[in-house]
């Protein structure tokens, strides 16, 4: 379980690989000494020009992934693995080094605007100081300009006199987009949005999914987009990778994973969402809660909530390996969806 | 025909009598800080809502943050007293209750908010929590309070080695049935719902989801659900009220708003919800309501969603357009100069009154 290919799930060849983490195992030591293991060797490779949405629950560890790949984890350790960009590993990296690394080609939006923000500083001084991060030679004229022009891009009405209001001026949706305007100002490579429209209503998140959108195709940015809504996957990613208890389940494309879910989470999570395009009769329900952290189950995280292997020995006790499907999925359990595979056969059950 | 008739009716009077609840031209005004008394302004969070729920009901109210909605919710809870107009419960106006009427009125009227981690008392148990009401209502004896609640938390899926546990020691979802527990253990006639499944996590929320819809039918309860997730809303709902700046633009059955609206607003705020389904979407930087939802403090003349309607005309910026049914009502009405569809529907309309007059 410790090698994961998953280049064969994407089609573009490896050499267009912007980003790439391999087997990240993350660990927090809790004050009564006990370690959550919050991520437990996730690996993906985001490719040039797409997005990759990474979907989970609370606690799947879906932040804390982007965060080490940010370099901003608070408080945990990352105990393995390797974090590639430019074919450097950043960590590593010298710390002066990385941190040049990570300010110019990554790029971060955040659910909340308002904290993302300095509350003491006007928003157009909060772009220039992003740009000085690129160029320190910018000139007064140019850097307003630039604001003005970044201001405009991401749908601020009146630049000239908007870049100098604070945030508490502006409107949730709106300090969202400053933050957009901030987090493409130096044209990275990557753009790493979690949650970004969480905080949002819905007529604002359609505005700023498109203004993303848009952003990247300006720039060519890739996006790591983090998010707990399958419908913002359906509607903005290209790849899509589904974490549970730490681990990324299933991972392809968009259209596959939707169509064709191979993993019990994802089959059950797409049937307990309501729709509001069609009517459910019934909505499927995932019993018992997601798992603590502290307390994994032994096997598979997903076994005792799962139709398919709730009380199975080989998913009670061994943690299923990765492996790629011939439709180029690629799933982590013993007994995928629409393996043909009949539920009663397998093994044998009933624990 | 016969039932549709007796609701036209009804609809027309001037009291519905037998509404569980009835909401007439509610207004509610936030006074701001001023300089002056004379210069202060106020923000009309609610402006007019008239509003009728029956018994059995799951009423929608649904829209934007700062459409009114919460508010609203309170001043039905009677916890916020309108600026203006009259709150009906059972025909009997929330102003006029005092003393044992009052609380009478809050044995059958019950709350479950959105954040449970801040609605139940953390002083107390699981089962602490849940028998607070009863003994606020003095409800029976320590004894009939505790096998109360132990049955209402069986109800909602809770062990009853779980009774005596501290708050802190339950997830988000188990709090939430908490929470659904302490509001149906006096068996209240109306549950308002304020967000309930918004802070839980997607496989949670259809647990909570389906438990409230078992629950209501098994009491056979009346809930008003306010929600801005509008696919819980069409699966939950059988009414839905949309809200725009402290207004109801669109009212009527779920089924038939929710798939066909007439309100541009509700068609907006429909199409822009992202459906998970990745051949379903909607193409970058089309069709997306434009803009923000202007301050309450200074809304819009005329019809407040002029400014964002894409089917706006000269006359939605001077006169607001009054609440409306089609005729043959069919309980669906909507606020607006240029309802979408209506050409269709009005025809379609006249020709079954004609059938039925034959």
């Amino acid at each position: 379980m410790t090698t994961t290919d998953f280049s064969s799930a994407g089609a573009n060849a490896p050499t267009n690989v912007v980003l790439a983490v391999e087997n990240l195992h993350v660990e927090f030591a809790m004050p009564d000494g006990t370690n959550v293991r919050a991520v437990n060797g996730v690996s993906y490779q985001l490719n040039s020009g797409e997005t990759l949405a990474i979907v989970g629950e609370s606690g799947s560890g879906k932040s804390v992934t982007a965060l080490s790949v940010l370099g901003l984890l608070r408080g945990g350790t990352i105990k393995r693995g390797k974090i590639i960009i430019n074919g450097n590993d950043v960590l590593e990296m010298d710390p002066v080094e990385r941190r040049k690394l990570l300010g110019s080609e990554i790029a971060s939006i955040f659910q909340n605007p308002t904290s993302a923000l300095n509350p003491l500083m006007k928003v157009g001084d909060q772009i220039v100081e992003t740009l000085l991060v690129k160029n320190r030679d910018l000139t007064k004229r140019e850097a307003r300009k630039r604001v003005f022009s970044l201001l405009s891009a991401v749908g601020v009405p009146e630049p000239e006199v908007r870049a100098n209001s604070f945030p508490h001026q502006f409107s949730g949706g709106m300090c969202q987009r400053v933050v957009i305007a901030i987090a493409i100002a130096n044209e990275p490579r990557i753009l790493i949005a979690d949650e970004p429209t969480t905080a949002v209503d819905v007529t604002i998140q359609a505005q700023l999914l498109d203004l993303i959108e848009m952003a990247k195709l300006e720039t060519g940015a890739s996006t790591v987009l983090i998010t707990h809504d399958l419908g913002v996957v359906a509607q903005a990613a290209d790849r899509v990778a589904v974490m549970y208890g730490g681990r990324i389940v299933e991972y392809g494309d968009v259209f596959d994973i939707f169509e064709r879910p191979s993993h019990p989470y994802t089959g059950a999570l797409l049937g307990s969402m309501p729709r509001i395009d069609e009517d459910v009769e019934n909505l499927e329900v995932i019993p018992g809660q997601p798992p603590d952290m502290t307390d994994l189950p032994v096997g598979c995280a997903f076994q005792p909530r799962c139709a398919v292997g709730k009380g199975r020995v080989l998913c009670g006790t061994t943690i299923p390996d990765y492996s790629n499907l011939p439709s180029g999925q690629g799933v982590a359990c013993h007994y995928p969806l629409g393996e043909g595979i009949p539920p009663s056969l397998g093994d044998n059950q009933n624990a | 025909m016969l039932e549709s008739s007796i609701s036209v009716e009804r609809d027309g009077g001037e009291v519905a009598l037998d509404s569980l609840l009835s909401l007439e031209n509610i207004k509610v005004a936030f006074p701001l800080k001023g300089k002056f008394p004379w210069s202060r302004e106020s923000v009309r969070a609610v402006d007019g809502v008239s509003l009728r729920c029956e018994k059995g009901d799951v009423l929608g109210i649904v829209g934007e943050s700062g459409c009114g909605k919460t508010t609203l919710a309170n001043v039905i809870m009677r916890v916020l007293k309108p600026t203006e107009g009259r709150v009906l419960f059972e025909g009997e106006d929330h102003a006029k209750r005092t003393g044992t009427r009052t609380k009478e009125l809050y044995r059958s009227l019950q709350m479950v908010f959105q954040d449970p981690f801040t609605s139940l008392n953390p002083v107390l148990s699981a089962g602490g929590n849940v028998m607070e009401p009863l003994r606020i209502q003095r409800v029976g004896n320590a004894q009939e309070r505790r096998d109360r609640a132990l049955k209402m938390m069986a109800e909602v899926g809770l062990r009853a080695d779980q009774f005596n546990r501290k708050i802190a020691e339950f997830s988000g979802g188990q709090l939430q049935r908490i929470a659904i527990a302490r509001a149906l253990v006096l068996q209240p006639k109306l549950v308002v719902l304020d967000e309930p499944v918004s802070s839980l996590d997607v496989s949670i929320q259809a647990q909570v989801v389906n438990l409230l819809l078992r629950l209501q039918r098994e009491f056979d309860l009346t809930y008003i659900f306010v929600s801005h997730d509008l696919a819980v809303v069409r699966y939950i709902c059988n009414r839905v009220a949309v809200m725009y700046l402290g207004k109801i633009v669109e009212v009527g059955p779920a089924n038939k708003i929710l798939s066909q609206p007439s309100h541009p607003y509700t068609r907006a705020l429909l199409d822009a919800i992202p459906i998970p389904d990745p051949h379903k979407r909607r193409p970058t930087g089309e069709a997306v309501l434009k803009g923000e939802v202007p301050s309450p403090l200074n809304p819009p003349n005329g019809c407040r969603f002029h400014p964002r309607c894409p089917w706006a005309q000269s006359v939605c910026a001077t006169k607001s357009p009054e609440i409306r049914g089609l005729p043959g009502g069919n309980d669906h009405s909507f606020a607006c100069h240029f309802p979408l569809g209506e050409t269709d529907a009005i025809p379609d309309l006249e020709n079954s009154k004609q059938r039925n007059k034959q």
